[in-house]
Formats: structure tokens, sequence, C-alpha cells
């Protein structure tokens, strides 16, 4: 069991042709993830790592089945992308582009709301079910098909917090990146929900940061609706307000978004909080009892 | 990317939202013969800075004549100007606004921003105007009128003319503050603004609703297709080494403390600030080198960070991804050698070709100090300048 993908989730990558999507949809086959199409405007009818490229979802799909979508068009582009793939009914668009415009983001959510697909991203390194299929950018070497679900906001935490619970013997049940962008697609709370309900997830990893406050929505939720075990790191306790710590939505606008905040709302809801980054496998270990 | 005050009220004038008659200027000799041709009686003279609280920092000033007006301006170029939103420097001033005087009958408060919580656009208005307007949230929430506008329907008048009725506006000033709205609005699309502030709103004696202030900010994804906007950019109000750093694609946030770091991803970045100050130290930024780091990137962003002459130790914590260790491991080996660093420097390599990368490092004769693990590499830095005085 996983949630949103598994080995047989059929992918279609946006971007295929491009450097950054040529490069990672041939390591994300090498993982055995199973990419059955490309989409490249003006490239249609040309074949692209050994499967066919489309000039638009929509051609793509009127072929084949397709469950995912992958997208590493340049940020320009990428609403345009998104907005497509949304159009042509794909169940879960991954977008990994970072310097998506927040206007654009407005409308694709607006879009979004009325559909039935679901987006991930954008600006974030994708979802990876270890063993089974990889739908982005994170080095898949450090993955073990395991029992933890991992939600991030950030990308190389993320594989921080895959590495400890690999190297504690834990594993991964999924990972999923939701970026850190201020306007975004899937995030804490349907995780949580996701991992919740899926068997081969025993606890959770919640990586927050500080900006917005989606780390306290989600602590709302935990209370009343997760039983399993959840871990909390929030990055930034030393980040100065006002200021944009890389991430377009990872700011303290007034008192709005601080990592204290975010602490108190996840240890009044019941969440084991660490403020170290480094001990999230072990408290997971720990917490698991095993 | 933020504008200046003269900067938005040219969009403002662009776009037919009401602002006084200005001019900006230079030289003090520029600020005469700008109050010249404004034709007043009585001149306000704003000095151009990045930074709210302007007025109680003495950058907006009166003046009664001309001559007035010139020493005024002489007063502001070429000084910093620190206000409550500024660090302890303040920020240099080198052009001034000056703009011919006005009555004032009342002041409001009105902005439109991208409101991330809504996942739309909202204006914020109150009849509480010319004042911090988060302190009027926090202490009074009821003078605060919020709208969200439905992304799909855009605006729509009926909730125009509620915001209007909630701010008291009737008749001809209600029908001028929504023409304020739409205009905002359209410059909020065109301009891909994140924030549209004014305030105040004035109303003066002849009932005419005026912006005084202007500020807007400016989604700097978006700088790809607002050409127009970019000769607007003022790096002058900016950190020099944040500026240079992102020229390089870099990036980079300067901290008060005497650690630096350099780390890949801006979560891990953050992530390693905290834990030196867990571990008792100080940060001295945050710097972020991407996912795309080269031996060049490491290089630069090295001399980037020793820029700061308060760093008495380096931190470079780095988990290979698609970033391999042994390139970062030779960009800081190139960068030690061509840069003479003589302060400790702690590494932590985690991930792809790690042994590579250890390997180079330590045969590179250089003094680098090798941590296992985040925890481990925090609490050796922060000892590597124990003793030392901040």
């Amino acid at each position: 069991m996983s949630v949103l993908v598994n080995k047989e989730t059929r992918i279609l990558c946006q971007g295929i042709t491009g450097s950054q999507g040529s490069f990672h949809a041939e390591q994300c086959i090498e993982y055995g993830s199973n990419i059955v199409a490309g989409v490249t405007p003006g490239k249609g009818g040309s074949t692209h790592l050994d499967v066919p490229v489309f000039n638009s979802v929509a051609e793509a799909k009127a072929g084949l089945e397709i469950d995912v979508s992958m997208i590493f068009v340049p940020a320009k582009f990428a609403a345009d992308a998104m907005k497509s793939a949304i159009e042509s009914e794909i169940g879960l668009i991954v977008c990994i582009t970072e310097g998506v415009p927040v206007q654009d983001m407005i409308e694709v959510k607006a879009m979004l709301n009325g559909s039935d697909s679901i987006l991930l991203g954008p600006n974030c390194p994708g979802i990876i079910t270890p063993e089974e299929t990889k739908i982005g950018i994170m080095p898949a070497f450090i993955h073990q098909k395991g029992s933890v679900g991992i939600i991030s906001r950030s990308g190389t935490l993320t594989y921080e917090a895959v590495h400890q619970t690999s190297m504690c013997g834990l594993g991964q049940s999924t990972c999923i990146g939701i970026g850190g962008d201020p306007i975004k697609g899937l995030n804490f709370i349907e995780c949580l929900s996701l991992f919740e309900k899926d068997q081969a997830t025993e606890g959770i990893v919640m990586v927050g940061e500080i900006g917005g406050s989606d780390e306290e929505k989600a602590a709302e939720f935990i209370k009343e609706n997760i039983s399993k075990p959840v871990i909390a790191y929030v990055a930034g306790v030393s980040a100065p307000p006002g200021k944009r710590m890389g991430h377009a939505g990872a700011i303290v606008t007034g008192n709005e978004g601080t990592a204290l905040s975010k602490y108190e709302a996840l240890n009044e809801a019941g969440v084991v909080t660490t403020d170290s980054p480094a001990l999230i496998g072990k408290i997971m270990k720990d917490l698991l009892n095993r | 990317m933020n504008l200046h005050e003269y900067q938005s009220k040219k969009l403002f004038l662009d776009h037919g939202i009401p602002v006084l008659k200005g001019k900006i200027a230079n030289s003090p000799d520029e600020a005469k013969s700008a109050a010249e041709k404004l034709q007043s009686d009585i001149w306000v003279v704003k000095a151009q800075v990045h930074a709210g609280g302007r007025g109680k920092a003495g950058g907006v000033k009166i003046a009664k004549s001309i001559d007035e007006v010139q020493e005024r301006a002489a007063e502001m170029l070429g000084s910093n100007l620190i206000t409550k939103q500024t660090d302890d420097l303040g920020l240099p001033v080198s052009q001034v606004y000056i703009e011919s005087g006005t009555s004032i009958q009342s002041e409001y408060y009105l902005s439109l921003l991208v409101d991330r919580t809504k996942e739309s656009w909202t204006f914020i208005a109150s009849k509480e105007g010319g004042v911090d307007i988060e302190a009027v949230a926090e202490e009074s929430p009821d003078k605060i009128i919020n709208y969200t506008i439905d992304p799909l329907k855009g605006l729509e008048i009926g909730s125009l003319k509620e915001m209007a009725d909630r701010m008291e506006f009737v008749d001809d000033i209600q029908s001028q503050f929504i023409s304020i709205t739409r205009k905002m609005f359209e410059i909020a699309k065109d301009k891909d603004a994140n924030l549209i502030e004014v305030n105040p709103l004035i109303l003066d004696d002849d009932n005419q609703l005026i912006a005084l202030d202007a500020k807007i900010s400016i989604e700097s994804n978006a700088l790809f297709r607002q050409h127009e906007l970019l000769s607007y950019k003022d790096d002058s109000q900016e950190n020099e080494l944040e500026v240079k750093a992102s020229n390089h694609d870099l990036s980079y946030v300067s901290l008060d403390g005497n650690i630096a770091c350099m780390v890949n991803g801006a979560g891990l970045a953050m992530a390693t600030m905290d834990l030196i100050k867990l571990h008792g130290g100080e940060p001295a930024n945050f710097l972020d080198v991407g996912g795309g780091a080269t031996t060049e990137r490491v290089k630069i962003a090295i001399e980037i960070i020793m820029e700061n002459p308060n760093v008495d130790a380096i931190l470079i914590n780095i988990f290979g991804g698609i970033v391999r260790c042994d390139i970062i491991a030779q960009g800081i080996y190139e960068a030690v050698k061509s840069t003479a660093i003589d302060i400790p420097i702690v590494v932590r390599l985690q991930g792809t070709n790690v042994e590579l990368g250890t390997k180079i490092l330590e045969e590179s004769g250089m003094k680098i100090i090798s941590a296992s693990d985040l925890t481990d590499a925090a609490i050796k830095v922060v000892a590597s300048i124990k003793g030392k005085t901040e």
C-alpha cells in the first residue's frame, strides 16, 4: 500500500525533451517509474527516451491511459501546462517547476477547484513510493520501502528525513514534497488524511517552515482526525521577519508565519515536535517502539 | 521587487488613480526647480526609500517656501534614513519626491494584496488611515474591512459597494472610491503586483479622494513579462551582498551572527541556521547554493560569505542528491586555495558521491573539520570559535 502513486501508475511527462525534463524523466524510468509518454509542443510524432512524444496533453490522453502528469516546463509556461493537464482531466498533476508567478497560481487554483484533478506543487521535489515509482527529482538511492509517510515543504529537508528513517530501518510508505510556494496544490491536511487511511503508513513526518499558516491549520486537523503518531519539524526559528528565505512562501510577515506560532499549535495538538531536524529518524523509531 | 513612491504614483497616474502633482529630484537644485514648476505655496519633500515609517523618521517634511524645499532636500539627499522598518544603518536617500501640498479632511487606509490563505486578491480597507494597519488589525479587528475577489468572477460591483458603504462613503465619493479600487485591481493584474498600498488615502476639502502615499511591490517571479518595470529596480535599497548573490542566482540573506553557512536547499539552509542557534552559535547568513551547484557556484558562494567581515567560521552542509558531493568538495578546495581563508571550516557531506567528496577534502591538505551529521556539524562549528567575542 501507498498513497496516490504506486508501480501501476502511468505517467506523462510535460516538457520531456527539455534538459531538466529529459534528465529527470530518464532517472525516473531507471527507477522503474512507468512513463508512458511525453509532451513537447511542436515535437509531436517523435520518440524520446523510448516513449512517444505528443504536441499536447489532450493528444496524448486521446490514445493512452494516463494517471499522472509530471511537469518540467519553464516557469513562464508552467501555468498553461497545468491548465492543459486539468482540462484533460489528468488525475494527479505534479509540477516540479520553480518560479511560477503567484498570480498564475491564483488562476490555476481557481480552475482546479472546479475539477477532479489533484495538483502537487509547483516548486516541489515530487512524490515517491519507494521501490515502486518515483515522480520527481529526489535522489532515489536514499529511499527504502517502509512504514513512515513524509510530507514536506522543503526538498533537501525531505531527503534528510528520508535518509534518517532509512538508516534506522523504518523506511517510507510514500514521500510527498508539497513545495515551498505560497499558493500551491496539495497541502499538509490532504496528505495527512491520505496517510491516515493508508495501511502501510504507521507514522507520519511533517516538515514545515516559516510563512503562512498551513502548519497551524494542519495542527487543528490532526487534533480531530489523525490517530497515527505525527512528528513535526519547522524550519526557520532563526529566520528574521520580512525576509524571504529562499522559497517564495518562506517569509514571516508581521506577526504571521513564525516558527514559534507553528510549534505552539502543533504541540497543543499533541504532535511530537523537535527543534532538531537531525533527530527525526530517532524520534520516530522510539515512537513506533521498534 | 519593491517600487519607490514616485514610481508607484507614476503607475497610479497612468491608470487614472488621483495623486498630487509631484516631481522627482536628484539634487537640491533639481528640488528647487521642481518646486517652482509645481506652482504651489506649500510643498512636501519626501525621501525615496524602500521602507515605511518615513514620516516619523524625518523622511517627509513640509516646506513653506522654495528655499525651504531646497534646504529640506539638501538635508535628506545623501543621508541614510533610519525608520522602524529598516535596520540600524537605514537606507540611502538618493532621490526626493517634491509634491504640492493639499488640504486634508480625513485619512483612510486601502490596500490590495495577493492573499496566500484565500488564494486570491484581497482588498483591505479601514477608516483609520495614515497609521500602522497591523496595529489596528491587532487592537480593533472590527475596524478592518476585507473583500476577497473571486478569481473566476473578477470584481463584483455589489462587494465594492458594500466596502464603500462600510467606509461610509456616499454619492460622488462612493463612486470615486469604487473607481480607485477598480484601477488598483487593473494594476494588480497588468503589472503582476503582489501589494498595492495607499496609506493614507485622503479626502481633501473639495471632497476629492487622493492617494497621498503609494507603495507597490511586484512579483519577482513575473519580471520576465514586466520588462518595462525592470528599470524601476533600485539595488541601492537592498543589501549589497544579497544583490551580488542574486546576480549569481544564489539565494543569500545577511544576518547578524558570525558563523557563515553554505547549504544546498532553502529548507536545509534554514535548518542549518536553526541548529547553529540551538547549539549556542549565531548564524551570519542564509545561503542556498541550489540544486544545480557547480564547482564555480560553490566558489562564488564562498567568496560572497567571506565578504561579510563578521564571519569567524564557516559551516558547509550539503545533502547530495542531484548535486554531487565531489563537485562541492572541488569547489570548496578551489575557493579556499584562491582566497586564502584562515578561519575554521566545518564540512558535513552526505548523499551522492560522499566518499569521493570526503577524499578530495582529506587529500587537499586544508584544515577542514569533518562532521558526521547535522548535529555534529553544528556543535563543531560553534566549538571552533569558542573564546572569540562577538
